[in-house]
């Protein structure tokens, strides 16, 4: 199928997360009915867990559930054998004739942007995060419209605007990043099963071999052996601030809830229907009980940023609680090491 | 979690939209549901803010105090910290830490203040004659 033939309307989709929502929302465009946000999630191996050594990202620690910005789109892509365009720009001119051009063509196109400077977010979550997405699909009365998956509608964008965003600035800066898909390829029950796999053994990778100890589930022991010093390293009032981010990073806007964990059992049920294997919905739970045991986690530290909760075994306690969630991901990622899936 | 334990507190998000959450319904099968917020993840918020808060503060007695220069105070009015001051000056970090001292702003040149500014979303002469 080619894409110039498409005429279909584009449709908004709302999404936990603005990439996978970016994801799956241009694929169906393309006509790739099946796509939903959990496929392409565990397709693009979205889950992880890294405390990045000697970096504070907002003065906190710089923790991370999901893995890098821009691998769910490009692993999810090339495992259905789409072809990606992306560019970036040096000057902001040649970003806007480029967007202007295909937006004449009719082609929505993923946007990388910076939420400082993003108009329609509310204040409070207006920090310098530079990978956010949202997909540009027209233009109205001099104004873009835009698809922001983690919006339950449209909304719209003038010029300027638009552009500050996509030249937004500091680390991670998206220099007028704009990507679609290109062109693709009628696809099977096949390819989608094998994606899956795919999927499914590049976070088993990730998450139980990636070398170092501050990634993968032993990133979650890392950051517990942090947490038991911070109380004493930082003061308390700092201490509950990191505490603080953490949960922010778990349980922000984007992450489905559990720091993106329910998504994933969401995937893995998905998964088990098409590759009609029980053992997989079965290892579905334990990621349930996975997210569940992060909230649980949550709502303690939340004591302890409250000002309920003051003393090191506190600390202690919420350190204790990492180190279990780690079991808990560490046996489930080995159940779908040793499941023999084929290729 | 399941779809009635799902938490509807409403916070910041209120006015802009409702998130998508990942929820077990009631045939232990995972489905969509939308959420106003949590209070647990408001208050992690509301606690950074008012660390941010704090920080602009502490930042405009020091203006004050004639100890920092105003480069100092709208970088944290701005959230920003160096390496995102960096990118939207085009000055390096080691520079902009120069500027922060109030002997050394003085002496900046226009074009320099007016790139500052313009990070800022202010005008030259607001940089130039905040006291604080």
């Amino acid at each position: 199928m080619n894409i110039d033939s498409q005429t279909d309307a584009f449709r908004h989709v709302q999404t936990a997360h603005c990439e996978n929502g970016v994801t799956t929302a241009l694929l169906r465009y393309h006509g790739l009915d099946f796509m939903t946000e959990p496929l392409a999630f565990g397709m693009g191996s979205g889950l992880f867990y890294i405390q990045i050594p000697f970096l504070t990202v907002n003065n906190g620690p710089a923790i991370s559930f999901r893995t890098m910005p821009g691998a769910i789109f490009s692993r999810t892509c090339k495992s259905l054998g789409v072809e990606v365009t992306r560019k970036k720009f040096s000057s902001t001119a040649a970003a806007e004739s480029f967007l202007d051009k295909k937006v004449q063509e009719g082609v929505p196109v993923g946007c990388q942007v910076g939420v400082f400077h993003l108009a329609y977010f509310p204040k409070e979550y207006r920090f310098h995060f530079n990978a956010h997405n949202l997909i540009v699909y027209g233009q109205e009365d001099d104004r873009y419209l835009v698809s922001d998956p983690v919006m339950e509608d449209v909304t719209s964008l003038s010029k300027p605007e638009l552009t500050r965003v996509r030249f937004a600035q500091g680390p991670l800066a998206p220099k007028g990043h704009i990507y679609f898909p290109n062109k693709i390829t009628p696809i099977t029950d096949d390819i989608i099963r094998k994606g899956i796999i795919k999927g499914i053994r590049r976070n088993v990778r990730d998450m139980l071999r990636i070398p170092g100890n501050f990634a993968g589930v032993d990133g979650i022991r890392h950051t517990s052996n942090h947490i038991r010093k911070w109380r004493d390293k930082l003061g308390l009032k700092k201490a509950s601030l990191y505490l603080g981010q953490i949960v922010r990073m778990q349980e922000e806007i984007g992450t489905g809830g559990g720091g993106f964990r329910f998504l994933y059992g969401a995937f893995l049920e998905e998964g088990a229907a098409y590759l009609q294997d029980d053992r997989v919905a079965t290892i579905s739970e334990d990621f349930t009980k996975a997210g569940d045991m992060w909230r649980a986690s949550a709502i303690k530290m939340a004591g302890v940023y409250k000002g309920r909760l003051t003393e090191q075994k506190d600390f202690e306690e919420i350190a204790d609680m990492l180190l279990d969630i780690r079991l808990v991901e560490k046996e489930a990622f080995q159940k779908l090491s040793k499941l023999n899936l084929g290729k | 979690m399941k779809k009635e334990d799902l938490p509807q507190d409403p916070g910041a998000l209120d006015k802009f939209t409702r998130e998508v959450c990942y929820v077990k319904n009631d045939d232990g099968k995972y489905e969509t549901a939308l959420s106003r917020g949590w209070e647990v993840k408001k208050q992690a918020l509301d606690s950074a803010w008012d660390e941010v808060n704090e920080r602009i503060e502490e930042a405009r007695q020091a203006v004050v105090r004639g100890e920092k220069s105003p480069v100092h105070y709208f970088m944290e009015l701005r959230l920003m910290d160096l390496p995102v001051l960096a990118g939207y000056t085009g000055f390096f970090p080691f520079f902009i830490k120069r500027h922060l001292k109030p002997s050394v702003f003085e002496g900046l040149s226009e074009r320099k203040l007016e790139k500052y500014a313009r990070a800022f979303d202010i005008s030259v002469s607001e940089l130039k004659n905040f006291k604080g």
